[in-house]
């Protein structure tokens, strides 16, 4: 009795991975002989969710052009993949922020050298409600004032940060305390990484945060620029004024044009994607990179980010060439403010 | 509300038993708490049918036009049109197979061994607390010990068999205590009969007691390959990948799983990766569905053959 009952449960299983070996057969381009990278034909790519979208194109249509190849994406996160990249578990990491000092080091006691290769610029928009006509532009002092530390449970409300908004109560959203959006956003704005009030509405989920907004009349929220781009409708976009006039006068609207012209600042920031000078050297590698060089001009915009001008590209390409290892953030600490093309000049 | 109705009734009770107005207010009032309990047990059964109910059908709504041959067949993508599910539903039926086969021998063993040969010592007390507070531990904290041990340690990498072994572990708790109660629901008597016989232990249990709980154990046995299946952290933590362009075709190959993919596309800012992922959500939900039938099945007909 309990044997019959046993072999059907173990036949219903077994029937079930046969399903799966026998498809693949149909599918099985994988399985054809390597020419080109004879030996090896992997590249392990990991890291952060934001960096995953172009990662996932490149992989793909990298693909296309090399159908033989083993090419697989993870998704870590920034910190996750470092910790991987530094014990060289990884040909590749994404990042949306520079490599810090600490990992750094571990990658030097463990013998790894890297590249470190800025892919795209992602801005962070701040946005209200649409139906919120009080607020035409806010200036970075005034982001400071409500996100800073010391803003909780004092500024509550809209007339405290100008006086003529109305006298009604302002609703906060905005990224989780472990994206790198949010070690970005505190950075530039409260200019201390991680330093933030505790009492808005935090998720890690953008999409969580576009729904918050889009059904909140006296909202406020911040989040990267692609879900904003795919919410137009549902969103009101907030010009920034940093009050700096050397970068452009006045409140700068987030667009691809004043991302990529550095005139929309602080909330831009470059996503990264470092590469083991191991995986450089081998030939799938190599190609991996020249071709991530050349066709994100392409590519980048299809994901949702920004890409640079070829100029940038073409810098990135000359330090890949010129075996420039290491990361250009250790000595400037941060991204923010940061003129790339006069510092990979460099 | 209960209270304060009760709290005056008492003594006046107590004094006059004999009165019949006062009991049979009581009785009214007996009937009437009868009456609210069956309604909040009936709001409580219907709760979750019409949360399940609201979530098929946001689900299907947005994802069911989504769902053709195709998006079965295909390579992950970043065109959500062209995206499908192929290694992801490959590696979940993977892992699924692969955890069973880890899970369902060692924790049944584990059950049968504390519930008909292991005496009350403090050894097994010991145990038996252990195996409850296992079933507590955080499904990420397993990811973590996958990672150091099978993945690391053992030199498994991110494979197949590194997250089959770490989900095993997972679903080990709830296998061994649903095994546990199935065994303890066969009377002893039924034992006795058997020892009397002659029959040894080993044949009493082979014999009499595992064919009675089995369909308790296989019960467990899926609810518990049915929570597998759903895990996410874990598997990221052990490295579990995202895009995979290839199904696995041995234990020791990469790969991705339903839910992972569902949570990189419901992240997306593009609407039409959020089609997708309820799409997926559908094709995972009627995995679980099968083996619900494969369960109700089995029980029934274990049950059939099982006379006292």
């Amino acid at each position: 009795m309990i044997k019959n009952s046993l072999v059907l449960a173990f036949s219903a299983v077994v029937l079930f991975s046969c399903g799966g070996s026998s498809d693949k057969i149909s599918n099985g381009t994988d399985s054809t002989s390597t020419a080109k990278y004879e030996g090896d034909n992997t590249l392990k790519i990991d890291g952060s969710s934001t960096v995953y979208p172009i990662s996932e194109a490149l992989a793909e249509e990298f693909r296309e052009q090399a159908p033989d190849t083993r090419i697989t994406v993870g998704l870590s996160g920034t910190g996750g993949g470092f910790k991987k990249f530094v014990r060289s578990e990884l040909d590749l990491t994404g990042a949306s922020r520079p490599i810090t000092a600490s990992e750094d080091s571990a990658a030097k006691a463990n013998g790894v050298e890297y590249y470190e290769i800025p892919v795209a610029y992602d801005g962070l928009v701040v946005v209200v409600h649409p139906s919120n006509d009080w607020v035409k532009s806010i200036t970075v002092a005034e982001l400071k004032k409500i996100w800073e530390p010391s803003a909780q449970g004092k500024i509550l409300r809209w007339n405290q940060i100008r006086p003529e908004w109305p006298n009604q109560e302002i609703h906060l959203f905005g990224a989780g305390t472990e994206s790198g959006t949010f070690d970005y956003f505190t950075d530039a704005i409260v200019g201390k990484a991680k330093s933030c009030r505790g009492d808005y509405t935090a998720s890690e989920d953008d999409n969580v945060l576009v729904q918050g907004v889009s059904t909140d009349k006296l909202s406020l929220g911040f989040f990267g620029y692609a879900y904003f781009s795919e919410n137009q409708d549902r969103l009101k976009l907030l010009p920034i004024d940093d009050q700096n006039d050397a970068n452009g006068k006045g409140a700068i609207t987030p667009t691809a044009a004043t991302i990529l012209d550095a005139t929309y600042q602080p909330l831009s920031r470059p996503l990264f994607i470092y590469a083991t000078k191991k995986a450089y050297e081998k030939a799938l590698g190599k190609d991996f990179l020249n071709f991530l060089v050349e066709q994100s001009p392409k590519l980048v915009p299809e994901t949702g980010y920004i890409p640079f001008d070829a100029e940038t590209y073409k810098l990135v390409k000359d330090r890949l060439v010129a075996g420039k290892t290491g990361s250009l953030f250790l000595t400037l600490k941060s991204t923010v403010g940061v003129d790339l093309k006069a510092e990979l000049k460099k | 509300m209960e209270e304060t109705l009760e709290k005056p009734e008492k003594p006046v009770s107590r004094k006059k038993p004999k009165m019949t107005f006062e009991s049979k207010g009581r009785t009214v009032y007996y009937q009437l708490q009868d009456k609210i309990f069956k309604y909040f047990a009936l709001a409580a059964t219907s709760l979750g049918l019409i949360v399940l109910v609201l979530l098929l059908y946001s689900v299907f709504s947005s994802g069911f036009d989504r769902l053709d041959w195709d998006f079965i067949t295909s390579l992950p993508s970043k065109r959500a049109a062209k995206a499908g599910i192929y290694t992801a539903w490959t590696g979940t039926l993977w892992i699924m197979f692969l955890t069973t086969i880890i899970a369902f021998p060692i924790g049944v063993s584990a059950g049968i061994y504390l519930e008909e040969y292991s005496s009350r010592s403090r050894m097994s007390n010991l145990i038996e607390i252990n195996i409850a507070n296992l079933a507590g531990v955080p499904s990420i904290i397993y990811g973590l010990l996958g990672l150091e041990v099978f993945a690391r340690f053992l030199n498994l990498g991110a494979s197949v068999l590194t997250g089959s072994l770490t989900l095993a572990l997972l679903i080990l708790p709830i296998i061994i205590v649903s095994t546990r109660e199935a065994i303890k629901t066969v009377p002893y008597t039924l034992r006795e009969a058997s020892f009397a016989l002659g029959a040894s232990k080993w044949q009493t249990i082979w014999n009499q007691v595992l064919p009675a709980s089995v369909p308790g154990i296989i019960t467990g046995v899926i609810l518990a390959i049915s929570r597998a299946i759903g895990e996410t952290a874990p598997l990221i933590v052990i490295g579990a990948l995202t895009y995979v362009p290839f199904a696995p075709t041995s234990p020791m190959d990469e790969f991705t799983v339903m839910p992972i993919q569902i949570f990189n596309w419901v992240s997306r800012p593009q609407k039409a990766f959020a089609e997708n992922a309820a799409a997926a959500i559908i094709v995972l939900l009627s995995i679980t569905f099968v083996m619900n039938a494969i369960a109700v099945y089995l029980r029934h007909r274990s049950q059939k053959k099982v006379k006292w």
